[in-house]
């Protein structure tokens, strides 16, 4: 940094649960080297999350339909909307959907005024969708919603067993400490267990492609070798845990070579697995979605828990299950109770002393004794009618929920949906009858909590733009309408940061781990300046490293875990579907959807299947694909990938209408949740498959809306002059003249006409000679140099090399370059075709010949493979 | 061996590069006559729009004086026509009473414009515009209302020059869009928007049906066939030319539908007798572009030459002409027929091409503006190459449809 420049604010990466430091001011942007979780890295995403800020298609102001109105207007119309429900019929009407988007303070005010003052419990999250799973299997086995480790566990462990997620695509910065840890150790095993083939693999001693949904198997298998080895640690069993026997009967006793054909693994590969553990003290499992989004997700981490009980592995260093959250602030709510099923503050909501405790500190007046309704019962009631009246902040269910279109048609015809949000054109905000603009991220203030229970401050350093305004703010103007006021007459995020703190100390009155009652007297200052710190506040990295749990008795509980369910495909739906995060891109896109450089990476939805399933069913890679589940269908292209079953397709979860015409992966997934967690099964849906073949292909600029053809996905190329691209294809016949509908006026249009050959073109200019539009049609997909393109949006072409513009590149024939391979640089497939062809044999010597993988590193398990 | 006697009838364009194709091949071979009814040397016809714009002077557009000829030991007649020819004797008789014995003849006698058939077309002020007399004529007239009739070469070339001296110009043509021989509808649109924008008038779709007297034998006005009255101090005809076949039908040689007919070595019916140029009727066609009568001139000379092993085959030339400063170039079938594929490129302030393919080959095109891949097509179209896997690139040119370059290593560079 210059000397005089202007000091970089601290702040948090408002991505995944990794929980990166990064130092900012809204122009220049690095990772915190002080910051425990990343020491300095960022991964693609948070690097270009500048590209995301900025005031193109936020929402700015509060609307009552479609008419603008002032923020007292529309908070009386929602204060006035939710007391005549309640009044009318009962707390139980009216929910809160919310979000691990959300900072813990807004989160810890709006779980208190559901819980403690609206008297209804019907407050869930997206976090249901996400880490239910984990919270109920900590809470079954510890007592308490608490991963016991810490990242640097990884790197201390001798093995390290990652399950159920795709750390090097959704975790970069875990991965990479990861990976930088095996470099220096090369002795340390990496175990992979994921259906799929996936870039965290590229660090695997041992990848065990098994069966999807067979992880309980797997680790019961674990448990019972363990047992038969006489691998177990008995003083641990004895002294700090209850119910193992019951654990152990529940485990089965197969014989390894008829269990590893049921997990569709090799004997030989399961037993190194089992011999490894067996024999690793220092052993983390690292566990994500793949465990959590299951029909079974709770009994997935038990079983994987259960393994370390047995060994007592918890809490110690380089030694643990770690669940690893996906959202930024997904601990922060799960501490101050964000899920219908919580309380507040790890309490619960069936005890009486908890309940008592938490009314008295709140002074609250009506505390609910039930749980509330968990995120897919809750949409369920929004379509009986039962809710009548819903806020959502930060959060776009009818992209990510379980039969999304079923949570669309709820919201269309509920009579109360407020929506609060900073963007303007999400899937979810179209349902809205009163919308709130949010802050994001550089606007807000408050704090996160990352996987490893770090509280990171993420302050404002950026102006709010037009209206937008604090959710807590918003959620406490409400409170006062409803009469309210005294228990929510906060200062600012500080004031609310220091209730819940304190609050945290009725926790520890009951025996549990949260506890952050030192910082319940921070001063504003201090608050401002906090450093990352992870609770307990006065304990040390670990939690249970002694052995005690949060249980009444101080035990852990081994659960006896069913065997899974088998697949439910038949004859209509024989392939199962799982889903998943890309490399740059983050949920529903309404925010890496910013940022054109995260599209280079993939810019189109799609389904991974293998080259041979394709060739049964009759589809080629790039072409496209029908995917019908029960609930829905979708249309996306094709990708061959040798990495997955044969029954096992892949898609990615970002996609939403705002995108792609039908690519929303989670319309096709029914709404069947875990009997524990209430989480729903993301990662298998029965689904089938059929190619289709369009009459036409197409690629439009400038235009700016989606044409309702049948295949269409925007993909953005520049942020300034909200300038997208559209990939269009259709099975109807032809009509050139239609998509000026969707096309600017433009002062002269160049025009390219081959009815024969079924191209035509059309170039839109303004008086200055810049292009406005530009449409491609043809009977394959058109080629074109964006690149190129975007710049004749930007400066007038001279009238000698317009014609070209028809043409769609600058002179390189439109050859295809492939896919960006390295984001931070732009490097493309071609590219690093030719270096390797020009002699580059290492990931190093491709760095140096054209940088990539030299930043983030995101890309180096793929750099790997244009090595291999 | 002894010179033998070549008499060539004409001194215009064809005639003279057949004079300098055979002085290369065989420079002794024959003792020369050029009669040319044209008083004065060589000019260039196709400088005589230039010339009537005053954008060039008369000497600047002379190519062969007189002293070339004496150069070359040919024997100049000029300012006189060849009133007949006996085949019988092999003599030429010219009206200034010249008898003229002869080996071989070539006839090169040209065309003539075509005159208006229309009540009033005799009146003074009614002209052509076909050689240097035509120009002095057109150069001499005071500014005022002209009328063009015939939205061809000819008349958009005669109309722009005279626009550019000043006159008020209208132009008639009886088709809907200009140069319909050449240009589809498309083209001939923007031709005239380009030409209307420079200050000519046009009027289409309509035909003049009588020319008005202005009561002392001159003409004053150009009345249409829906009434209109176009005031004019001039008509200036230009709807067509007809091949000059008038001695060559007096000495009986055999003739086409319009012009001499001659074999593919340019011979006429008496084997001694050749001719070249726009009076030529070869396999059913005439003629009226400069490059197929070099062509001729070539095939021909080398026949004379007795070194003749060349045959002459209509090539189809493109037709690439620039008028008031706009470049076009057309060739062969533009318009397409049944079966026929046509792409289409237009930028409405650049270039318009109009590619017409049958059976994935060039057979016809227009490029009207931008026609510096002309030479592309042309080759293209003679080649007669199979272009489906140049479809997309086609209209954008040589360029586009190189073979694209190894892949830059831009981003490395980056």
């Amino acid at each position: 940094m210059n000397p005089g420049a202007e000091p970089l604010t601290k702040t948090t990466c408002p991505y995944c649960g990794v929980g990166c430091g990064m130092l900012t001011d809204g122009a220049r942007l690095r990772g915190d080297g002080d910051h425990p979780a990343n020491a300095g890295r960022l991964c693609v995403k948070g690097s270009s999350v500048l590209d995301t800020l900025g005031e193109h298609g936020r929402l700015l102001y509060p609307r009552i339909g479609q008419r603008r109105v002032s923020w007292d207007l529309a908070l009386d119309e929602v204060a006035g909307r939710f007391r005549r429900v309640i009044e009318e019929h009962g707390p139980e009407a009216v929910a809160f959907y919310v979000s691990g988007q959300l900072l813990t303070e807004d989160y810890y005010v709006a779980n208190k005024l559901m819980k403690g003052f609206l008297g209804g419990a019907n407050i869930d999250t997206n976090s249901r969708l996400c880490m239910s799973s984990a919270v109920a299997a900590h809470k079954r086995a510890f007592g308490e919603d608490v991963v016991p480790g810490c990242y640097q566990d990884l790197e201390l462990a001798d093995l390290v067993v990652l399950t159920g997620s795709n750390t090097a695509w959704a975790h970069p910065i875990v991965y990479q400490r990861l990976a930088a840890a095996k470099k220096r150790r090369p002795a340390m095993k990496v175990v992979v267990i994921d259906p799929r083939r996936t870039a965290t693999c590229d660090l695997a001693d041992l990848h065990l492609a098994i069966r999807p949904g067979q992880d309980v198997a797997l680790f019961n298998g674990l448990l019972r070798w363990l047992h038969d080895h006489d691998a177990l640690d008995r003083d641990y069993i004895d002294a700090h845990t209850r119910d193992f026997q019951a654990a152990l009967d529940a485990a089965g006793d197969q014989p390894l070579a008829g269990l590893a054909r049921r997990l569709g693994l090799p004997a030989a590969d399961l037993g190194t697995f089992y011999q490894w553990f067996a024999e690793t003290p220092r052993t983390v499992t690292l566990f994500s979605q793949g465990i959590n989004q299951a029909r079974n997700g709770t009994d997935q981490g038990n079983a994987i828990i259960n393994a370390h009980l047995a060994t007592g592995r918890v809490g110690r260093p380089g030694a643990g299950p770690f669940s690893i959250t996906g959202q930024p602030n997904a601990m922060g709510g799960r501490e101050v109770g964000g899920l219908a099923n919580q309380l507040a503050v790890h309490l619960d909501l069936e005890d009486a002393a908890h309940r008592a405790a938490v009314a008295d500190f709140w002074g609250a007046p009506a505390l609910p004794a039930e749980p509330g309704l968990m995120a897919v019962d809750l949409f369920q009631a929004v379509a009986d009618g039962r809710i009548k009246a819903i806020w959502i902040l930060a959060t776009n269910p009818v992209d990510s929920m379980p039969e999304a279109d079923r949570v669309r048609a709820a919201l269309e015809a509920c009579d109360t949906v407020v929506v609060s949000d900073c963007m303007a054109d999400t899937d979810t905000l179209a349902c809205a009858d009163i919308a709130l603009p949010a802050l994001g991220w550089g606007e807000k203030d408050g704090t996160v909590t990352n996987s490893e229970r770090c509280v990171s401050r993420q302050p404002a350093f950026l102006p709010a733009p037009g209206e937008a305004r604090p959710d807590w703010w918003a959620l406490c103007r409400v409170a006062e309408r409803l009469g309210y006021g005294a228990a929510f007459d906060y200062a600012g995020p500080a004031d609310i940061f220091r209730e819940y703190a304190s609050m945290t100390g009725l926790a520890r009155r009951f025996g549990k781990q949260l506890d952050l009652s030192a910082a319940g007297d921070l001063s504003d200052h201090q608050y401002q300046r906090w450093a990352p710190r992870a609770w307990p506040l006065d304990g040390g990295a670990r939690c249970f490293g002694d052995g005690r749990f949060s249980t009444a008795d101080g035990r852990a509980r081994f659960v006896a875990c069913a065997p899974p369910p088998a697949p439910d495909t038949n004859h209509r739906r024989p392939l199962l579907l799982n889903s998943g995060r890309l490399r740059d891109q983050w949920h529903t896109m309404t925010r890496t959807g910013r940022a054109p450089a995260l599209f280079s990476h993939r810019d189109e939805p799609f389904v991974d299947m293998h080259p041979r399933r394709a060739a049964r069913e009759g589809l080629e890679e790039g072409g496209f694909v029908r995917v019908r589940g029960d609930a829905s269908e979708a249309l996306a292209r094709v990708r061959l990938d040798r990495g997955l079953g044969e029954d096992q397709l892949f898609m990615p979860m970002h996609w939403s209408d705002c995108f792609s015409g039908r690519a929303r992966v989670d319309a096709l997934v029914p709404a069947r949740t875990d009997p524990v967690s209430g989480q729903p099964a993301f990662k298998h849906t029965p689904v089938a498959v059929a190619p289709w073949r369009p009459a036409w292909h197409g690629v439009m600029l400038g235009a700016g809306a989606a044409p309702e053809v049948d295949y269409w996905a925007r993909i953005p190329l520049d942020r300034e002059m909200a300038l997208d691209r559209y990939v269009l294809a259709g099975g109807d016949p032809l009509d050139p003249a239609r998509f000026q509908d969707w096309l600017p006026a433009a002062a002269q249009w160049l025009t390219l006409d081959d009815p024969a050959a079924g191209h035509y073109r059309r170039a839109g200019l303004d008086g200055e000679g810049r292009l406005v539009a530009w449409l491609a049609l043809a009977p394959t997909p058109p080629a074109l140099d964006a690149d190129w393109l975007t710049r004749a949006f930007r400066e007038p072409v001279d009238a000698a090399g317009r014609a070209r513009l028809l043409l769609g590149d600058g002179g390189d024939g439109g050859a295809d370059r492939g896919a960006v391979i390295c984001t931070c640089y732009q490097v493309r497939e071609a590219t690093l075709r030719e270096a390797v062809a020009g002699g580059a044999d290492s990931v190093a010597a491709l760095g140096r010949r054209c940088r990539a993988g030299t930043n983030c590193g995101s890309c180096i398990p793929e750099l790997k493979a244009f090595l291999a | 061996m002894t010179a033998r006697r070549l008499v060539v009838v004409g001194n215009g364009m064809a005639a003279r590069r057949l004079l300098e194709e055979l002085l290369a091949r065989a420079p002794r071979r024959y003792r020369i006559t050029v009669v040319g009814d044209e008083p004065g040397a060589g000019y260039n016809r196709v400088m005589l729009s230039p010339l009537l714009a005053g954008a060039t002077g008369e000497d600047a557009i002379v190519t062969h004086p007189a002293g070339w000829y004496r150069g070359h030991g040919i024997r100049l007649i000029s300012g006189t026509p060849v009133t007949a020819i006996d085949r019988c004797r092999r003599q030429v008789f010219t009206g200034a009473g010249h008898r003229l014995g002869y080996d071989r003849l070539v006839l090169a006698t040209g065309a003539a414009p075509r005159r208006l058939a229309l009540p009033g077309a005799d009146l003074r002020g009614v002209l052509s515009f076909r050689d240097l007399a035509d120009t002095r004529r057109l150069q001499g007239l005071t500014p005022g209302d002209l009328v063009v009739v015939g939205g061809g070469f000819l008349g958009l070339e005669a109309a722009e020059a005279l626009l550019r001296r000043g006159h008020r110009v209208t132009l008639v043509h009886g088709r809907d869009h200009l140069l319909n021989q050449q240009l589809d509808a498309t083209a001939g649109a923007r031709l005239r928007a380009d030409l209307e924008a420079r200050g000519l008038r046009f009027v289409l779709n309509h035909r003049p049906a009588a020319l008005e007297d202005d009561g002392h034998g001159a003409v004053a006005a150009v009345r249409l066939d829906d009434g209109t009255r176009l005031p004019a101090r001039a008509v200036i005809q230009a709807v067509g030319i007809e091949p000059r076949v008038d001695v060559a039908r007096q000495c009986g040689l055999a003739l086409g539908n319009s012009g001499v007919r001659v074999d593919d070595t340019l011979q006429t019916f008496d084997p001694r007798v050749y001719a070249v140029g726009e009076c030529v009727e070869h396999r059913g066609r005439t003629f009226g572009l400069v490059a197929p009568l070099y062509h001729q001139a070539r095939v021909c000379a080398g026949h004379l030459a007795e070194q003749g092993l060349e045959r002459y085959h209509f090539e189809g030339a493109a037709t690439r002409l620039k008028i008031g400063g706009i470049d076009l170039l057309s060739a062969g079938d533009f318009r397409g027929g049944e079966g026929d594929q046509v792409i289409t490129l237009h930028d409405p302030a650049g270039g318009y091409r109009r590619l017409v393919l049958r059976d994935q080959r060039l057979v016809g095109m227009v490029l009207y503006g931008d026609v510096a891949d002309g030479p592309f097509y042309e080759t293209l179209w003679r080649e007669g190459r199979d272009l489906s896997a140049l479809r997309l690139k086609l209209p954008f040119g040589e360029a586009a449809c190189a073979p694209s370059r190894p892949a830059a290593a831009e981003e490395a560079a980056a």
